[in-house]
């Protein structure tokens, strides 16, 4: 599994924009995860909560987008969604074929706070 | 959702839990930055200054991977036996624990630096621009990198590589591609490994194995090798000489895309914040 070195490869670079952002606090981390990406949403969900102990992102909540999987025909002209081990044309059935998405492992956003206001104790 | 105590966050708010377990809720000023870099971006960087370095010096670098024995160790000795004094080899042996496999490859006069990954079931590209650094590049035809026995997580970590070269030794099923189609996609070229068993296993179909790797998309050779048979090793020699010639002109191959370096195609809003 390494699922757990991916995460602390994302928390460095989260850390990295909030260290430029001024943020005291990351309150959510987005990512997109194809399903040709080699990590498994709920392995990196669960390593997530381990990884961010102790980080700027220690409260932080992790969205995973996972991305659909598609090939482009070029014979075709045609788009289809196919499955992992299956990357071929929907209409001629070819294997000459351009992975168009789902082999992505992206930070896509991340949501910062500036620790401004001291509030209600919960 | 808050994980510690359950409870919902409203987007201006964030619970924070101090080391007493108190909980305070502050509004938050939330700024939302869009960026789209990869996850491994970090070790993407390292893996290009690798690239830089073996490009430097013509150095054709081939990252070996298969299940654990699938016969890596080998063919590289093997291969040390083929290529004979023609060109300068060196090698990066990935492992979870033992200095075996780099003994076994010096014992053929053969430079190896050993990796022991501990708990780590794959290579990064940290570790081998350390191995590199214990190599004297300028001494170095083809760098082989033997990386941890494991079908699965190397295949998410750019090391600086020229070429992935996966073994599926024909003990293991033809299918192995339809099971791990992240590595069998990433794959530049497929070593059928173990052939001289072929003749007693009745199960295992090349033509099928073939099949499974096209069905990934992947144009990639598909040779069958043993590394008991040095008549077997002729087209992945063949293989490897005319990449070694491409880098030495200048022309060094790409490995094919590595997932975990995917810069998006369909997200046109590139707001690249991170350098
Ligand atoms: N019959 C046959 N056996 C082989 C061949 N190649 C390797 N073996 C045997 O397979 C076993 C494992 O071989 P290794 O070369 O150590 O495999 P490896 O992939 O380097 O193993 P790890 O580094 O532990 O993942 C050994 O017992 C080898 O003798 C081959 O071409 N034919
Ligand atoms: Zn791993
Ligand atoms: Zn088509
Ligand atoms: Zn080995
Ligand atoms: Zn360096």
């Amino acid at each position: 599994m390494h699922e757990l070195a991916i995460c602390q490869s994302l928390l460095r670079e989260v850390q990295r924009v909030a260290a430029r952002n001024d943020a005291s606090e990351v309150v959510r981390i987005g990512v997109v995860v194809g399903p040709l990406s080699g990590v498994e949403a709920p392995l990196l969900e669960r390593a997530f909560t381990l990884a961010r102990c102790g980080t700027i992102a220690a409260n932080a909540t992790l969205e995973i987008e996972e991305a659909p999987l598609t090939v482009w025909c070029e014979s075709c002209g045609v788009e289809s969604q196919v499955a992992m081990n299956a990357l071929l044309c929907g209409r001629c059935g070819t294997w000459k074929v351009d992975l168009r998405s789902g082999n992505e492992l992206l930070l896509k956003q991340v949501e910062l706070s500036r620790d401004e206001t001291a509030g209600a104790t919960g | 959702m808050c994980d510690q105590c359950g409870c919902a966050t409203t987007p201006d708010t964030v619970h924070v839990h101090d080391h007493a377990g108190v909980v305070t809720t502050r509004s938050v000023d939330a700024q939302s930055v869009e960026i789209l870099t990869g996850l491994l971006h970090e070790n993407d960087h390292v893996a290009a200054h690798n690239r830089e370095h073996l490009d430097r010096h013509g150095i054709l670098a081939v990252n070996l991977m298969s299940s654990p024995g699938s016969g890596k160790t080998s063919l590289l000795e093997a291969t040390i036996d083929a290529l004979g004094d023609r060109h300068r080899i060196a090698v990066i042996e990935g492992d979870l624990e033992t200095e075996n496999d780099a003994r076994r490859i010096r014992e053929k006069g053969v430079p190896a630096v050993q990796i022991t990954t501990g708990q780590t079931c794959h290579l990064d590209a940290h570790m081998v621009h350390d191995a590199l650094h214990a190599l004297d590049l300028g001494a170095i035809d083809i760098l082989f990198i033997e990386n941890v026995g494991n079908l699965v997580c190397p295949a998410s970590f750019d090391l600086g590589q020229h070429a992935n070269v996966t073994l599926l030794a024909v003990t293991e099923g033809d299918d192995k591609p339809a099971k791990y189609p992240v590595m069998f996609r990433g794959s530049d070229l497929v070593l059928l490994a173990k052939a001289d068993l072929l003749d007693v296993l009745d199960d295992f179909s090349p033509q099928k194995a073939v099949g499974h790797v096209r069905d990934l998309a992947n144009p990639a050779d598909v040779f069958t090798v043993s590394a008991r048979r040095a008549d077997t090793l002729v087209p992945w020699i063949a293989w490897l000489e005319d990449r070694l010639a491409a880098c030495r002109g200048g022309m060094a191959p790409r490995p094919r895309s590595h997932p975990a370096s995917r810069h998006s195609h369909h997200h046109p809003h590139h707001a690249g914040a991170a350098e």
